[in-house]
C-alpha cells in the first residue's frame, strides 16, 4: 500500500479510499444473502398461493365427501376415496414405525454402548438417505412379487414406515437425551430398576418430542409418493379399507396421475388434491415445530 | 450397589418382574435396532437379486451405453438391449444443475439466519425455509408443469439460448417448457432448504470469540464472514453440499413430472441441449417400473442398484466429513 494506514491530517470519522471500497464490499454482500433469503421465502409463497389459487376454486363440500368420476377426463366427484385412503396408509405406517422408532431410540440413548450405537446410527442415516423410489422398488419385490402378487395397501405402508423409522427415532432419540441424568440417577438410587426408570421417568418426560418427531414424520409420509407408485397405484376410484386386499386410493398418486393428463378437468383435480395435501402437511408440519419449540424451551429452562 | 440391598427387601415377585422387565426391554431394544440393519441389507439383497440378470448381460457398459430398447419384437433391431447411459448423463446434469444453483444460495441464506438477521426475522425467515423443504415433491411437480414449465419456454429458455446460443447446451428453445433445465431448476428448489439449514446450523456453531476477535480488528461484517466464519466451516459446507446433492439424485418424482421423459442424447454427451427432453435414474424407474419383460424389469432394477450405490458413497462421505468436522469442533468424545 502506498498510503500511510493513519493519515494524521486526516480525521478519523473521514472515509475514503479503501475503507470505503470494503464498506461497499460488505453492504454488497449482506445485501446479496438477504436476498437470496427473501428469494427462498418468496418461491415459498408463490408455490403456496399458486397451490390456494387453483384449489380452491375446486374445493367444495361435494369434492371433499364424493369418490371420482369414472373415465379418463371425467369432470364432477371428488377425491373422497384419496382422503380416506391416504390417511389409513400414514396410519398403518406410523403405527409400524413409532413403536420401532421409539425402541430404537431408548436402545441408543438407554443402552447401547459407542461401539453399538455408532453402526445403528450409520444404518439409520444411511436409510434415511435411501431414495424413495428405491424403497419403493424395495417394497414392491419384497411384498408385490414375493408376498401378495398384487398391489396392497399394505405394502405401501410398509415403504412409507420405512421412511418414517429412521425420522421418529431420530427426533424421540434427541429428546430423550435431554431428560436430565439427575432424574435418573434419582430413580435409580431409590432403587427403582431400569425398565421402571425408562418407562416411568425418560419416557414421560420426553413424550412431547416422541408426538412431535411421529407427528413430523406422520405429515412427511402424506407427502411421499414414489413408495406408494408400485405399490398401491392402480385402484378403483371407490372408498376402500381393505389393506391386505387391494391397492389403497390415494392423494399424492391421484395428484401424479392427474398433473400429466392432458385433460384440463383432471389438472383441476390435481390442484384441488395439492391443496387437500398441502394443507395437511403444513398443519402437521407447523404444529409439530411449535411443539418441538414449546418442549425444547422446557429443558433449556431448567 | 445401591439398588442390590433395595431390591434385597423387595417382595420375591416384584423382584423377578424387574429382572424380566429389564431383559425384557434390553432385548425388545435391541431387536428393533437391529431390525433397521437388517431392512437396510433386505433393500440392498432385493434390489442386486432383481438386477442379476441385467448385470450379467450388460455388465459395467451399462453404466455409459445409451441404447435403451424394451421391444421384443421379431426384426426390430437391438431389440431387448438396455444401456443406462441417457439416464446417468441426466442424473449428473440435472443434480449439477440444481447444486449449482442451490449451493450459493443455500449458503447465502445460511450466512444471513446464523450471523446477519436481526432476531426476530430470522425466526420468522428460518422456519418459512425450511417448510419448503416439507411441501411434497408431487406438489412441486405440478406446480413445474403449470407454472415453471411456460415460464421456462417463454422467457429462461430464449433469453439463455440468445445469450448463450453459441454454447451447444443452451440450443434452441422447447416447445413445451419440460426438460433437463426445467428438472433441474426444481431440484435446486428440493435441494436448496436442506443447504440452507445445514449451514445456518454449522455457522452457528463458530466459536464467537473468533467471529468477535475479528470484528474487534477491525473487519467488516462481510470480512468476518469470509476470513473467519467461511474459511473455519469450509468441509462442513461441503458435506451440506452433498447432502443437497443426495436429495436431487435421489428425487423421482418431481423429475418424472417435468423433464418429459427423453429418451436420446440428439448432441451427444457435450452437445446436448439442455432444454431437450431426458430423464434420470429415478425418474425412468418411476415411469415404466416393473417393466413388460423380464430382461427389461431387471435393468430397471440395475437402475436402482446404481442409484443405490451412488447414494450409499454420497451419504457416506458426507457422514465422514460431518465426523471429522464435529471431532474438530470437539462436539465428538
Amino acid at each position: 500500500m502506498s498510503t500511510p494506514l493513519l493519515d494524521p491530517a486526516r480525521p478519523l470519522t473521514e472515509i475514503g479510499g479503501n475503507l470505503a471500497r470494503r464498506r461497499r464490499i460488505d453492504h454488497f454482500m449482506r445485501g446479496g444473502s438477504m436476498a437470496a433469503a427473501l428469494f427462498a421465502v418468496a418461491v415459498l409463497g408463490l408455490l403456496i398461493a399458486t397451490v390456494v389459487v387453483h384449489g380452491a376454486s375446486v374445493i367444495s363440500i361435494s369434492f371433499l365427501t364424493k369418490d371420482p368420476a369414472i373415465g379418463l377426463g371425467a369432470s364432477g366427484g371428488g377425491i373422497a376415496s384419496a382422503i380416506v385412503g391416504t390417511v389409513l396408509l400414514i396410519v398403518v405406517a406410523t403405527a409400524i414405525a413409532a413403536p420401532l422408532g421409539v425402541l430404537i431410540a431408548i436402545y441408543l440413548t438407554e443402552f447401547a454402548t459407542q461401539r453399538f450405537a455408532r453402526p445403528i446410527r450409520l444404518a439409520l442415516d444411511l436409510l434415511n438417505g435411501t431414495p424413495s423410489i428405491v424403497i419403493g422398488v424395495f417394497a414392491y419385490s419384497l411384498l408385490v412379487v414375493g408376498g401378495f402378487h398384487h398391489q396392497t395397501g399394505f405394502a405401501a405402508s410398509f415403504a412409507l414406515a420405512v421412511i418414517e423409522i429412521p425420522l421418529i427415532a431420530r427426533a424421540s432419540g434427541e429428546m430423550m437425551s435431554l431428560v436430565p441424568k439427575e432424574l435418573r440417577d434419582a430413580s435409580h438410587g431409590l432403587g427403582i430398576s431400569r425398565w421402571r426408570t425408562i418407562l416411568g421417568i425418560v419416557l414421560p418426560g420426553s413424550l412431547g418430542g416422541i408426538v412431535t418427531g411421529t407427528v413430523l414424520a406422520f405429515a412427511r409420509a402424506g407427502g411421499e409418493t414414489a413408495p406408494l407408485l408400485f405399490t398401491s397405484s392402480i385402484f378403483s376410484g371407490s372408498t376402500t379399507l381393505n389393506i391386505f386386499g387391494a391397492a389403497i386410493p390415494n392423494i399424492p398418486v391421484t395428484i401424479l396421475q392427474d398433473s400429466e393428463s392432458g385433460f384440463p378437468s383432471d389438472h383441476a383435480r390435481a390442484w384441488g388434491a395439492a391443496l387437500v395435501l398441502v394443507v395437511f402437511i403444513l398443519i402437521g408440519n407447523l404444529s409439530g415445530r411449535v411443539m418441538l419449540a414449546r418442549q425444547r424451551r422446557r429443558y433449556q429452562a431448567r | 450397589m445401591s439398588t442390590q440391598s433395595a431390591a434385597g427387601r423387595l417382595p420375591s415377585n416384584r423382584r423377578f418382574v424387574d429382572r424380566f422387565g429389564d431383559r425384557a426391554l434390553v432385548g425388545t431394544t435391541i431387536v428393533a435396532s437391529v431390525a433397521v440393519v437388517v431392512i437396510l441389507a433386505l433393500i440392498v439383497e432385493h434390489v442386486v437379486n432383481g438386477s442379476t440378470d441385467a448385470i450379467s448381460r450388460f455388465g459395467i457398459g451399462f453404466l455409459w451405453h445409451t441404447i435403451w430398447n424394451p421391444s421384443t419384437s421379431p426384426g426390430v433391431v437391438n431389440a431387448n438391449v438396455f444401456g443406462a447411459g441417457v439416464w446417468v448423463y441426466g442424473t449428473i446434469v440435472t443434480s449439477g444443475i440444481g447444486l449449482i444453483i442451490a449451493f450459493p444460495l443455500g449458503v447465502a441464506i445460511g450466512v444471513f439466519l446464523a450471523l446477519l438477521a436481526p432476531g426476530r426475522a430470522g425466526a420468522v425467515i428460518g422456519p418459512l425455509v425450511e417448510l419448503l423443504a416439507a411441501i411434497p415433491s408431487v406438489v412441486i411437480g405440478l406446480w413445474g408443469i403449470i407454472v415453471l414449465a411456460p415460464f421456462m419456454r417463454s422467457v429462461v429458455e430464449p433469453v439463455f439460448h440468445d445469450v448463450l446460443g453459441f454454447i451447444p447446451i443452451f440450443g434452441a428453445p422447447s416447445t413445451t417448457g419440460l426438460g433437463i433445465m426445467t428438472a433441474g431448476f426444481v431440484l435446486a428448489l428440493m435441494a436448496l432448504p436442506i443447504i440452507a439449514s445445514i449451514s445456518r446450523d454449522i455457522f452457528l456453531s463458530v466459536p464467537r470469540e473468533l467471529k468477535d476477535g475479528a470484528l474487534a480488528l477491525g473487519a467488516t461484517r462481510w470480512e468476518m464472514i469470509r476470513g473467519v466464519v467461511l474459511d473455519s466451516t469450509r468441509s462442513g459446507l461441503m458435506a451440506a453440499g452433498i447432502l443437497g446433492l443426495s436429495r436431487a439424485l435421489g428425487e423421482a418424482i418431481a423429475v418424472t413430472q417435468v423433464i418429459g421423459a427423453g429418451t436420446s442424447l440428439p448432441g451427444g454427451v457435450f452437445g446436448n441441449s439442455f432444454f431437450n427432453n431426458g430423464d434420470t435414474l429415478a425418474s425412468k424407474i418411476a415411469e415404466v417400473f416393473p417393466g413388460t419383460n423380464h430382461l427389461f424389469t431387471a435393468s430397471l432394477f440395475y437402475l436402482a442398484v446404481i442409484l443405490l450405490v451412488i447414494e450409499l458413497i454420497v451419504n457416506l462421505t458426507a457422514q465422514l466429513i460431518v465426523y471429522r468436522f464435529e471431532r474438530r469442533q470437539g462436539l465428538v468424545r
